[in-house]
C-alpha cells in the first residue's frame, strides 16, 4: 500500500508538468495581449508597454517563461500574480474556492444521496413501473443541457417569489437551487450506475445466502447488497467531486455566484495567462489528489483489489 | 427407518414427538410463470426427514431437486415462482403459512443451507469472520467481539488451519475446499435441526470432495441433525445417505433405503442412472447412457414423464401418469420405505 501511494505520487509529477505546460502553451497561443488589455481602448506608449512586459517577464521566450513559472511554484509555492489587480493567484483562488467548495459540497450531497436512493429503488424493482419512471427521469436529466435546466428553474423560482440569483453565498437556502442544477446530470448518472449494479447483485448467489442465513431485510439490503453495489458508484462519485471542485462556469454565471468557474471565465475573457495557468494548476492538483483518494478507497471497499 | 408415514396423523404444533419427522414435505407444487408459459418445476413432492437422518435427493439438472430445497428454505424468488399447493411442515408447523418474520427466524437458526459454489455464495467484500459472526449477532444478539470469538471456534470446528489468523481473510483468499468448509461452518453456526446441502461437493475436486463429505457426516452425527443432501453424484450418496428419493421432471419417481436402491432399483430411470456409472471391470466397453434429454418442463410428456426415454415404455405409460406405488416382495411381503412411480415396478425390481 505505502509503495503504491509513493508510486502514484511520483506518477503525478509528469502528469503535473504535462498539464501545466499544455495550459501554458494554449494560453500563449490565444490571441490578445494582457498588457495591452490593461489599458483598454486608450492604449499606452510603447515604452510603458515594454517596461510592463519586462516586469512580468512576458518578453522572454515561452519555455523560459514556463520554467520561471514552475520554479516559482516549486520553490516558493508562488502561482504568480493576477495582472489586472496585482494580487497573487493563490489569494484570488482563496476567495473563490470556499464558495465553490460550498456549492460543490451541496451538489455532491444531493447527487450522492438522491442518486443512490433512486438507483437502489430502481435496481430492486428492475422492470417494474418505478424502475421505468426513474429511467425516464434520468434520461431527461442527462439530455437537458445545464443552462436550460438552470434558466427554467430560475424562472420558476422567480415567478414563485424567490430570488433569481444568489446574493449571499454562505446561505445554504440560496445555494440550494444552483446546487440542484449542478447536481442534476451527475445525479442521473449515479442513479443509473447504482441501478445496474444493484440489479446485477440482486441476482447474485451471496444475496441468496444472506437471505438463507435468516438476516433481516434491512441487513440484507443495507450490508450485503449496498456494500457490493456501491463500488463502481464510489469511483464515479470521486472523479465527479474532482470535477465539481473545478467550478461550474455555466451554473455560476446563471446564478451570479463568484466561485472558481466565474474566476476562470473572467481570466479567459481578460486574456490573463498567468492567472488562468495558476488557477488551473491548482485545480489539476486538487483533481490528482481526489483521484488518488478514490483509488485508495476502492481498495478499502473491495478487498479483492490489492495494491502492491 | 420409515420414509413416509402415509397415514400421517398431524402432529401437535409444538412438541414434535419422538417419532414425528423433523421436516415433512407434503404434496408440494412449485411453478414458475414465465413469458413462454407456466413451468411446473415441482409436481407433488412428498418426503420427510427425521433428526439424525440423511435423505439424499437425486436427479438430473432441472428435475426440481434444488427448487424443492429452495422452497423449504423460503429463498425462492416469488414471483416468478409460485407455490400453488402443498405443505412444508417443520416440527409440525406449516412454514408456508407462517408470518414472514417468524419464518426468517427459523432460517439459519433451525434450518440452514449449504450452497454449491462457495466462492459466489459468500459475499466477496466481507471477511469470513464477519459473515460467520453475523449469524450470532443477528440471531443471538452477541457483540462484535463475542461473535468473532465464536467465529474462530467455528472455523476450528470445521478444521480450518490457523483459524484465528485467518478469521479476517476474505473468501477469495481461501482454497475451494476451505471455502466450502466456511459454508458448512456458517450453516452449523447455530446448531440447526436440519441442514440442506445443495450439491455441496460439486464444485470441488475429488480428494477434497471426500474430506468435505466426511466432515459433514461427522458433524451431522455429532449434532444429531437431519440432513437433506441434494446431489447428482451416486458415489457420494452411497456413503452417507440413509434413504434416497430420486426425482424426475418435478416428481419423486422412486424412494428407497440407500442400499436397497443400489441393489434392486424399482424404476427404469434409477436403473439407467446406476448403469451409467463407469465401472472398472467393464473397461473398454461402451458406457451406458440414458437415451434422450430431460423433458422440457413447459411441455411435460403425457403419462409418465420418463416414457420417451424409457426402454420399457408401453402404451399405458404414454396415457396414464403412474402414482407412487408401494413396492413389495414378489410374495407380497412389505418392503418398508420403498416406492416406485412406474407401472411396471414389479418387472423392474424382480426381473
Amino acid at each position: 500500500m505505502g509503495r503504491y501511494v509513493i508510486r502514484r505520487l511520483l506518477q503525478m509529477i509528469p502528469v503535473f508538468i504535462g498539464t501545466t505546460l499544455l495550459i501554458f502553451l494554449m494560453v500563449y497561443a490565444l490571441p490578445g495581449d494582457p498588457v495591452r488589455g490593461l489599458f483598454g481602448d486608450k492604449g499606452a506608449s510603447p515604452e510603458v508597454l515594454q517596461n510592463l512586459r519586462h516586469e512580468y517577464g512576458l518578453d522572454k521566450p515561452i519555455l523560459v517563461q514556463y520554467f520561471d513559472y514552475m520554479k516559482g511554484i516549486v520553490l516558493h509555492f508562488d502561482f504568480g500574480n493576477q495582472i489586472a489587480s496585482g494580487r497573487p493567484v493563490t489569494e484570488i483562488l482563496g476567495d473563490a474556492f470556499p464558495v465553490t467548495l460550498r456549492l460543490a459540497g451541496l451538489a455532491f450531497a444531493i447527487e450522492a444521496a438522491l442518486g443512490i436512493i433512486l438507483g437502489l429503488v430502481s435496481g430492486m424493482r428492475a422492470g417494474k413501473t418505478a424502475d421505468t419512471l426513474i429511467l425516464i427521469l434520468t434520461l431527461l436529466l442527462i439530455s437537458v443541457p445545464v443552462f436550460v435546466l438552470g434558466l427554467i428553474l430560475q424562472t420558476v423560482v422567480t415567478n414563485a417569489g424567490g430570488a433569481p440569483s444568489v446574493s449571499d453565498d454562505t446561505d445554504i437556502g440560496q445555494m440550494l437551487m444552483p446546487a440542484i442544477v449542478l447536481a442534476s446530470a451527475s445525479l442521473a448518472y449515479v442513479a443509473r450506475l447504482t441501478r445496474t449494479s444493484v440489479a446485477e447483485n440482486m441476482r447474485s448467489d451471496f444475496m441468496r445466502t444472506a437471505i438463507a442465513k435468516g438476516l433481516p431485510r434491512r441487513r440484507v439490503v443495507g450490508v450485503h447488497l449496498m456494500r457490493n453495489s456501491l463500488i463502481p458508484v464510489v469511483t464515479f462519485l470521486g472523479t465527479d467531486l474532482g470535477a465539481l471542485m473545478g467550478g461550474a462556469i455555466v451554473t455560476e454565471r446563471i446564478f451570479n455566484i463568484k466561485g472558481v468557474g466565474g474566476t476562470i471565465a473572467d481570466a479567459i475573457t481578460r486574456r490573463e495567462g498567468t492567472t488562468l495557468v495558476g488557477l488551473v494548476t491548482i485545480l489539476v492538483l486538487v483533481y490528482l489528489v481526489t483521484s488518488l483518494i478514490v483509488d485508495l478507497l476502492y481498495a478499502v471497499l473491495d478487498p479483492r483489489i490489492r495494491y502492491a | 427407518m420409515t420414509i413416509i408415514d402415509q397415514t400421517a396423523s398431524v402432529p401437535g404444533p409444538s412438541d414434535g414427538g419422538a417419532d414425528a419427522p423433523l421436516l415433512e414435505v407434503r404434496d408440494l407444487h412449485v411453478e414458475f410463470h414465465t413469458r413462454d408459459g407456466v413451468v411446473r418445476a415441482v409436481n407433488g413432492v412428498n418426503y420427510s426427514v427425521s433428526a439424525g437422518e440423511t435423505l439424499a435427493v437425486l436427479g438430473e439438472s432441472g428435475s426440481g431437486k434444488s427448487v424443492t430445497a429452495q422452497a423449504i428454505m423460503g429463498i425462492l424468488d416469488m414471483p416468478p415462482a409460485k407455490i400453488p399447493q402443498g405443505e412444508i411442515l417443520f416440527r409440525g408447523q406449516d412454514m408456508l403459512r407462517m408470518a414472514a418474520d417468524e419464518r426468517r427466524k427459523l432460517r439459519g437458526a433451525k434450518i440452514a443451507m449449504i450452497f454449491q459454489d462457495a466462492l459466489s455464495s459468500l459475499n466477496p467484500v466481507l471477511s469470513v469472520g464477519y459473515q460467520l459472526g453475523e449469524m450470532f449477532r443477528v440471531h443471538q444478539g452477541l457483540s462484535k467481539k463475542e461473535a468473532k470469538a465464536r467465529s474462530i471456534e467455528l472455523m476450528d470446528r470445521v478444521k480450518i488451519p490457523a483459524a484465528a489468523a485467518r478469521v479476517n481473510d476474505y473468501p477469495h483468499q481461501f482454497s475451494g475446499g476451505m471455502r466450502q468448509r466456511i459454508m458448512i461452518a456458517m450453516a452449523l453456526a447455530l446448531e440447526p435441526d436440519l441442514i440442506i446441502a445443495d450439491e455441496p461437493t460439486t464444485a470441488l475436486d475429488v480428494t477434497v470432495q471426500a474430506q468435505v463429505m466426511d466432515l459433514l457426516a461427522e458433524l451431522q452425527r455429532e449434532y444429531h441433525m437431519g440432513l437433506i443432501l441434494i446431489t447428482h453424484d451416486l458415489g457420494v450418496v452411497a456413503d452417507v445417505a440413509d434413504k434416497i428419493a430420486v426425482m424426475y421432471a418435478g416428481r419423486i419417481v422412486e424412494q428407497a433405503p440407500v442400499h436397497e436402491l443400489y441393489k434392486r432399483p424399482a424404476h427404469p430411470y434409477t436403473r439407467g442412472l446406476l448403469d451409467s456409472i463407469p465401472r472398472l471391470d467393464q473397461k473398454g466397453q461402451e458406457l451406458y447412457a440414458i437415451q434422450g434429454l430431460p423433458p422440457n418442463l413447459l411441455r411435460t410428456p403425457s403419462g409418465c414423464a420418463f416414457n420417451p426415454r424409457c426402454p420399457k415404455a408401453q402404451d399405458i405409460c404414454r396415457t396414464d401418469t403412474p402414482p407412487l406405488f408401494e413396492v413389495t416382495e414378489p410374495d407380497g411381503s412389505a418392503l418398508p420405505g420403498r416406492r416406485s412411480a412406474c407401472h411396471f415396478w414389479k418387472e423392474t425390481i424382480h426381473g
